[in-house]
């Protein structure tokens, strides 16, 4: 029983002991418990680990030889096809090549000739400048041409003036314009002069009569178309004896044509017409026809002005000299004459006795 | 007594008819009096003087008619309503030179305003006349009928070939071959007017044996002359290629080529233009003229002149180079394009300048070595700028973009191309980096495929 009592006794320790100890071991067997899985895990992380590595090694194995077998294949395509495109290329560029050959040989042959072309060219530049030289020589010809005529022309002209002005010659009493005494030598123009023949008259141009035109036959058959002649002698005359005038003569002053004087030929109201003309020809240039009115009329109303000269009376003025006063004696301010207000000069005063009685001054 | 104070009233009234028409037709010659003239009802004046028995008086109403015809279409009008045509082409087939030379003029100062008046002298029957009076003797009356029947014939075909059926042809040929220098201006004149409407006539004008004479004219040293001359031997050769080698035949080269050395412009102008016509037809009749020598002659006349005296020398340029590319490199060898651009920029006129883009244009088409020779005269820019100014007409930009598109497309030479890149339009940019790429392409690819050593992986 004692054993009870101290059982009991001891219970409640017990009780204690046994909730204490076993909530302290539910701590240290949650250690114990976490480290154990920590250590397990962790060597189960290794063996899996190397097991993985394990494997990988194996894979890569597999794949590089498979990857090396696919690639080889794939290699060989290529190679395939690089050699076949070189081939081509080869053959191509053989064939460019021919033709390039060929091409250029059937153009030179058979279509264009470069050089014949590159001859054209040059001999139609060589043509230009002969065609060009050529009409340069042409224009200067030309020019050289008109500057020659129109030397001749001048020169035509100074002669034809130098004829008119033969009167400007200088003679030996009297030296001509051109030759003056104070040159040390004459005028080109003097010399000119020297040289010229001086005109004759211009003689009375006849006009002459209009013949009658051959427009029509009939007109070439009437006796006045064919041509007059000047003094034919009748056909058969033998020639006369005896001291008679040269027969030419004769005839000359026998078939001479009437010469009327100009009294004769001018109608008789000749001079009235010309009058009659002129006055028409006047009255053309007029502009209206009333008469100018002179120019004295158009001072009619205005008053004559005689001048000062005509007006004034004749003779010396007095006014500047002796009297000096104004005319109009209503202008005068006073009755009374100017007296002199400013003193003599003495100077003027002795003026005649101060200076030498040597001197004629008195 | 009283017999001659009746012959004396008359001889009063003869005097003063007399001395009337001479007065108006001495006051005609001045413009400031017509008007006058003509409110004072001078045209029904002078109609009954046409019938006068006294020949001057007619000669001198004639006259007077003839310079108020002259003066302005109303007047020429008047002339024929006047019903004054018939009366004169009656008394043009009887009367004496000087009157057949009053009434050539008449009828020439009314046909020369307008077509319709040269009709209604046709209508009047005046052609056979005149043809008849082309065979007058006095070189006056032949030289005042050629004149009339040139005007009549230079309106229109129809009136040309109512003159070419009249018979005039062939008696103008023989007035060609007459001594007096003006018979034969206006002769070659009268030609050149009916020869340019149509093939058919300038035919009839070659049937006629003008062209040989016309070709010996050449030499002759009368400036005006040869203006006619060449200008009639143009009209026949432009229209036909037939036509253009008869005249060819008759070796007027290179006899034409001293005509281009004158001093008178107009005969300059007009060799140029018969150049210019032979050129355009055939790619042969081109060789021939590069064959003589003609293209430097042109060229050395268009250096020459100013202004529209240089067009045809221009276009000739331009349709020489058009036929082929020999031709082409024929004109730039002989200078040309030297100085089509110095004519391009020194000109004021827009016809000119399109003319001379054209004729550029045509020059460059055709290798890349004629656009090459074009382009290094620096006219490129020149063309651009004439395209994208807004002062220039529409057919000169027009031409100068054809022409920068035409050169670009040949061109290689990078240098000229380069300005473009920086101020051209889309339009023709395109153009320009199209020929960039040609010539950069095949020298980068050979470049970088040297450079990186693979093989190319393009097939």
């Amino acid at each position: 029983m004692a054993t009870l009592a101290r059982l009991q006794a001891r219970s409640t320790f017990i009780g204690h002991q046994y909730y204490f100890r076993n909530s302290v071991v539910d701590v240290f067997r949650k250690k114990e418990h976490d480290a154990a899985v920590k250590i397990q895990s962790w060597f189960r992380g290794c063996q899996i680990r190397s097991y993985i590595r394990y494997l990988q090694r194996i894979v890569v194995v597999i794949q590089k030889w498979w990857r090396g077998y696919l690639a080889r294949k794939h290699y060989q395509l290529i190679v395939k096809l690089a050699y076949y495109t070189m081939k081509m290329n080869i053959y191509n560029a053989m064939a460019v090549r021919i033709q390039r050959r060929w091409r250029g040989y059937r153009i030179r042959k058979y279509c264009f000739n470069y050089f014949y072309l590159k001859e054209y060219l040059r001999a139609v530049s060589e043509t230009n400048d002969t065609i060009r030289e050529a009409l340069e020589e042409f224009a200067d010809m030309k020019e050289r041409e008109e500057k020659k005529a129109e030397l001749e022309r001048e020169e035509k002209k100074r002669d034809y003036q130098a004829r008119k002005m033969h009167y400007l010659l200088s003679t030996k009493q009297i030296p001509g314009i051109y030759n003056s005494p104070f040159r040390k030598e004459p005028d080109p123009w003097e010399l000119r002069l020297q040289k010229a023949k001086p005109l004759t008259h211009r003689r009375y141009q006849v006009k002459p009569t209009r013949s009658v035109q051959l427009s029509s036959w009939l007109a070439c058959t009437s006796a006045r178309s064919f041509p007059r002649s000047e003094f034919l002698p009748p056909i058969d005359r033998k020639p006369c004896q005896g001291p008679f005038r040269d027969i030419a003569e004769v005839l000359k002053q026998r078939y001479k044509p009437l010469e009327p004087t100009l009294r004769s030929e001018e109608p008789i109201n000749e001079l009235k017409a010309a009058r009659e003309d002129l006055r028409r020809q006047e009255w053309t240039k007029n502009i209206h026809d009333n008469m100018f009115l002179p120019f004295s009329s158009y001072h009619k109303n205005k008053t004559y002005i005689p001048s000062m000269h005509s007006s004034s009376k004749y003779g010396p003025n007095s006014l500047g000299r002796q009297c000096f006063r104004d005319e109009n004696p209503k202008k005068w301010i006073c009755d009374k004459d100017f007296q002199t207000v400013l003193p003599a000069f003495d100077l003027f005063s002795k003026y005649g006795k101060l200076y030498s009685k040597a001197g004629q001054i008195l | 007594m009283s017999q001659r104070q009746v012959v004396q009233v008359f001889e009063q009234y003869q005097k003063a008819r007399t001395q009337f028409v001479q007065m108006v037709a001495e006051l005609v010659t001045r413009p400031q009096n017509i008007e006058t003239l003509q409110n004072a009802g001078v045209m029904s004046l002078l109609r009954p003087l046409l019938l006068d028995v006294v020949p001057t008086i007619q000669q001198t109403a004639a006259l007077a008619l003839g310079r108020l015809a002259n003066y302005n279409d109303d007047l020429a009008e008047a002339v024929v309503k006047g019903d004054i045509l018939p009366q004169l082409v009656y008394s043009l087939a009887e009367q004496n030179r000087f009157y057949k030379k009053a009434a050539a003029f008449v009828l020439r100062a009314v046909a020369k305003h307008s077509p319709q008046l040269a009709q209604a002298i046709v209508d009047c029957g005046a052609l056979d006349t005149l043809v008849i009076c082309l065979e007058d003797f006095d070189p006056g009356v032949k030289e005042a009928v050629a004149w009339a029947l040139g005007y009549i014939a230079r309106h229109n075909a129809e009136l040309s070939q109512a003159v070419v059926d009249a018979g005039a042809v062939p008696l103008l040929v023989l007035c060609i071959q007459e001594p007096e220098i003006a018979l034969k201006r206006i002769a070659a004149s009268a030609l050149s007017d009916i020869s340019k409407h149509s093939p058919e006539l300038a035919q009839t004008v070659v049937d006629a044996g003008a062209i040989a004479h016309l070709a010996q004219m050449i030499l002759n040293p009368d400036a005006k002359l040869k203006r006619q001359v060449l200008s009639a031997l143009s009209q026949v050769a432009k229209h036909s290629v037939d036509l253009a080698e008869m005249v060819v035949e008759a070796e007027i080269f290179p006899v034409v080529l001293t005509c281009l050395k004158d001093k008178d412009e107009y005969v300059k102008k007009n060799a140029c233009t018969l150049i210019r016509e032979i050129a355009k037809h055939t790619p042969e009749l081109s060789q021939l003229i590069v064959n003589t020598g003609g293209v430097a002659a042109v060229i050395d006349c268009i250096g020459s002149c100013k202004g529209n005296i240089r067009l045809p020398g221009i276009m000739m340029l331009g349709y020489v180079a058009a036929h082929s590319e020999n031709l082409a490199m024929a004109v730039i060898i002989s200078k040309g394009v030297a100085q089509l651009s110095i004519c391009l920029s020194e000109e004021t006129e827009d016809h000119i300048k399109a003319a001379a883009a054209w004729a550029l244009g045509q020059i460059g088409r055709h290798t890349p070595e004629h656009a090459r020779a074009v382009a290094v005269t620096n006219t490129l820019p020149v063309l651009l700028s004439l395209y994208m100014s807004t002062e220039s007409s529409e057919d000169l930009q027009e031409k100068s973009k054809k022409a920068i598109k035409t050169i670009l497309q040949k061109c290689t030479y990078l240098p000229a191309l380069e300005p473009f890149l920086y101020d051209a339009p889309p339009n023709i940019l395109k153009h320009v980096v199209g020929q960039f790429s040609k010539v950069l392409f095949s020298w980068i690819f050979r470049y970088t495929s040297a450079k990186s050593g693979q093989l190319s992986t393009n097939y």
